[in-house]
């Protein structure tokens, strides 16, 4: 009998050699007439753990990692793919208490098995969701997104199911679902995550969409720095359509949806939803004003719902399982649960779902076991490059979008991004103005034209040159920015610059 | 080099392929880039002929976007992400190291053609950085050293 090991196909899990290390394992396997029967599963996003080699054991899963080709042999000589004593053994993969710990809905099923079979899908509760939206009016799926208290877990936190309603509530011959893919705040990966170890969920969620608001095309707007969720995505689209869980007549429902897959092409600004619809046209990727809201006239001026990929696979939990079920987890206008990333100089960094409601510190020190350096963790950037640098002082801060809100800090995609104490904020704040100036779409002025002279004034502050006035001056451009964009990347990119100033000043007065 | 009429012989069939789809500028500039290793000025009247756009439109587009190079790259594209999870571990050390090695700055190829430097704004290995992009293989917890082995690995004849 062949013993089945596992060793994921996540993009973390090659950059680390996953790749490399399916190759020794085999070649040591095939040396000692051992059989073995490899699966590229997705990654549990442990990847602090990468590679993770699993076995499976009379259906039990045992963990080694994180194994490199090197080890090989000796984990071989210890027992290896069968019980060995070897350090980098793991035990039993559910007892990992990194992965114990947490309360996984979205990506309960990561990392189980083979992203791209159907079978591996269904057989852990897949499409159930959408056999139940299927049953039901549409008003009834709808009903049940919003009483889930689901919100747009993109970063802006808007209740889906209010934008759902306004979809299902503007008659048109053609509606369309659009899946917003485009994950490119640094420090976030939970997307990417899902796209590459249960991409199903996304395809199973976009159709439940579909169903409830009458729409027949969808599009993932994937983002190119992304190549192997691309090939992920690519095989279960195609997959999905062969088991008639897209296309025509979908499962004898008489539904039809057709999902399609376009690649962005290195423009962060794509990330907002309107620039977004234009770059899907085949523009130049500006921002729209608001309204009309793309729900009203979205992509080609057609009623669209438009969520991040977190979203759409939420609400494959909520039709499974129930509006309820779902919202008991969280707090206050926080419901379900919170996929958190570690990123940075951070020791165990990885992807960890919880309800909401624990505190930062929690997260960085119980989960992330402090910095990569062992140094002391000085500044935490939570929600991506516009979101605030919190020092210390504030890292007892609960996790949901209304306590950051109340210290001027976002949640946004639930990205987080430790620096130790070697780090310099001034350079960090002129990062974000560069990096906004780099990557605006031009449209607006405050967004343009201010990143650039925010850049400019920032090294004058550093240069000792005329300082008081120049802090004066980049406090009233800041406000410029916040008040004057079009969008949330002029509008936001004052805060972690904001916040630099008022937590760490001294680094702006070295 | 390809001659001027294939070149518009093979970007007219790039469109084809895309005929009908709802902003098809996007896909096709992605395919007529895989297949020149960048988009040729002289594709862009092709272009906008055959999508019934003006040439500034598509001009536009091509400039718009990060992705989508006016002259051909090296034979190795090497992205280096320059985002703050990737500092928060040092990449700023690691970029001013990969552009000494290899001699050029950022939007640059080396002078022997084998290698093209660009900036990357995540590649989503934020937990293992810094992160290097090299073709389409991403790599994580890339040291200076590190690096230099997997440039070595690019400069073995088999690559």
């Amino acid at each position: 009998m062949s013993v089945r090991v596992y060793i994921p196909q996540d993009t973390t899990a090659k950059a680390l050699g996953a790749d490399g290390l399916v190759a020794a394992i085999v070649a040591e396997a095939e040396r000692r007439n051992i059989e073995l029967e490899v699966v590229r599963n997705g990654s549990r996003g442990a990847f602090w753990l990468e590679p993770l080699v699993e076995t499976e054991w009379d259906g039990k899963r045992y963990g080694f990692g994180p194994v490199s080709v090197d080890d090989v042999p000796a984990l071989f000589d210890g027992g290896f793919p069968g019980d060995t004593e070897h350090p980098l053994s793991l035990g039993l993969v559910e007892e990992i208490p990194w992965l114990k710990r947490q309360q996984r809905l979205t990506f309960e099923r990561a990392g189980l098995g083979d992203p791209v079979s159907i079978d591996n899908y269904i057989s852990l509760g897949g499409f159930e969701g959408l056999q139940q939206a299927l049953q039901i009016a549409p008003q009834a799926i709808v009903d049940a997104v919003k009483e889930s208290g689901l919100r747009g877990r993109g970063g802006a936190a808007f209740p889906t199911g209010i934008k759902w309603q306004t979809v299902l509530d503007t008659p048109d011959e053609q509606k369309y679902i659009v899946c917003n893919a485009d994950e490119g705040d640094s420090g976030t990966f939970a997307d990417r995550l899902l796209m590459e170890a249960d991409p199903f969920q996304l395809i199973e969620g976009m159709t439940i969409a579909a169903v409830a608001v009458g729409a027949t095309e969808g599009y993932i707007y994937l983002r190119s720095e992304y190549p192997q969720a691309r090939t992920i995505l690519l095989a279960a689209i195609a997959a999905a359509e062969t088991a008639n869980w897209l296309g025509e007549d979908i499962q004898g429902s008489g539904k039809n949806f057709r999902l399609h897959l376009r690649i962005g092409a290195g423009a962060y600004i794509c990330g907002e939803e309107t620039s977004l619809l234009d770059s899907l046209e085949g523009k130049r990727g500006l921002v729209r004003f608001k309204p009309p809201l793309p729900a009203i006239k979205g992509l080609m001026g057609k009623p669209t719902v438009m969520n991040n990929v977190l979203s759409f696979a939420a609400v494959t939990t909520v039709l499974a399982r129930g509006a309820a079920y779902y919202k008991d987890f969280g707090t206050g206008r926080s419901r379900g649960t919170l996929t958190v990333q570690l990123a940075g100089n951070i020791k165990r960094g990885g992807l960890v779902e919880l309800a909401f409601g624990h505190t930062l510190r929690e997260l960085v020190e119980d989960f992330g076991g402090g910095s990569a350096t062992g140094r002391p963790m000085r500044a935490i950037q939570v929600g991506g490059p516009l979101g605030a640098y919190l020092p210390e002082s504030q890292w007892d801060v609960a996790l949901d979008y209304e306590a950051l809100a109340a210290i001027k800090a976002m949640l946004g995609h639930g990205g987080i991004v430790v620096f130790d104490d070697s780090v310099d904020m001034a350079q960090q704040a002129r990062f974000a103005m560069e990096f906004c100036a780099i990557e605006s779409c031009g449209k607006c002025t405050p967004c343009r034209i201010g990143s650039v002279r925010g850049v400019e004034v920032i090294d004058r502050i550093i240069a000792n040159d005329n300082r008081a006035a120049n802090r004066q001056l980049l406090d009233d451009l800041c406000e410029t920015m916040i008040d004057g964009s079009l969008c949330a990347m002029g509008g936001l990119t004052p805060y972690p610059v904001r916040s630099a100033l008022q937590h760490f000043a001294g680094d702006f007065e070295r | 080099m390809q001659a001027a009429v294939s070149l518009e012989e093979t970007v007219a069939s790039i469109v084809a392929e895309h005929a009908g789809q709802i902003g098809a500028l996007m896909p096709v500039l992605h395919a007529v880039q895989e297949h020149f290793g960048y988009v040729p000025e002289a594709a862009v009247p092709v272009l906008a002929g055959a999508l019934n756009l003006s040439r500034a439109e598509v001009h536009g587009v091509i400039h718009f976007y990060h992705d989508f190079r006016k002259t051909p790259p090296g034979k190795h594209i090497i992205q280096v992400c320059r985002a703050e999870a990737c500092q928060a571990m040092g990449s700023q050390a690691l970029e001013t190291h990969i552009k000494d090695l290899l001699g050029i700055d950022f939007g640059q190829t080396s002078a022997d053609g084998k290698f093209s430097l660009e900036p990357v704004y995540c590649l989503g290995n934020c937990a293992c950085t810094p992160s290097v992009r090299i073709d389409d293989d991403v790599h994580a917890r890339v040291t200076p050293q590190r690096f230099e082995q997997l440039l070595q690995a690019l400069l073995e004849p088999s690559a």
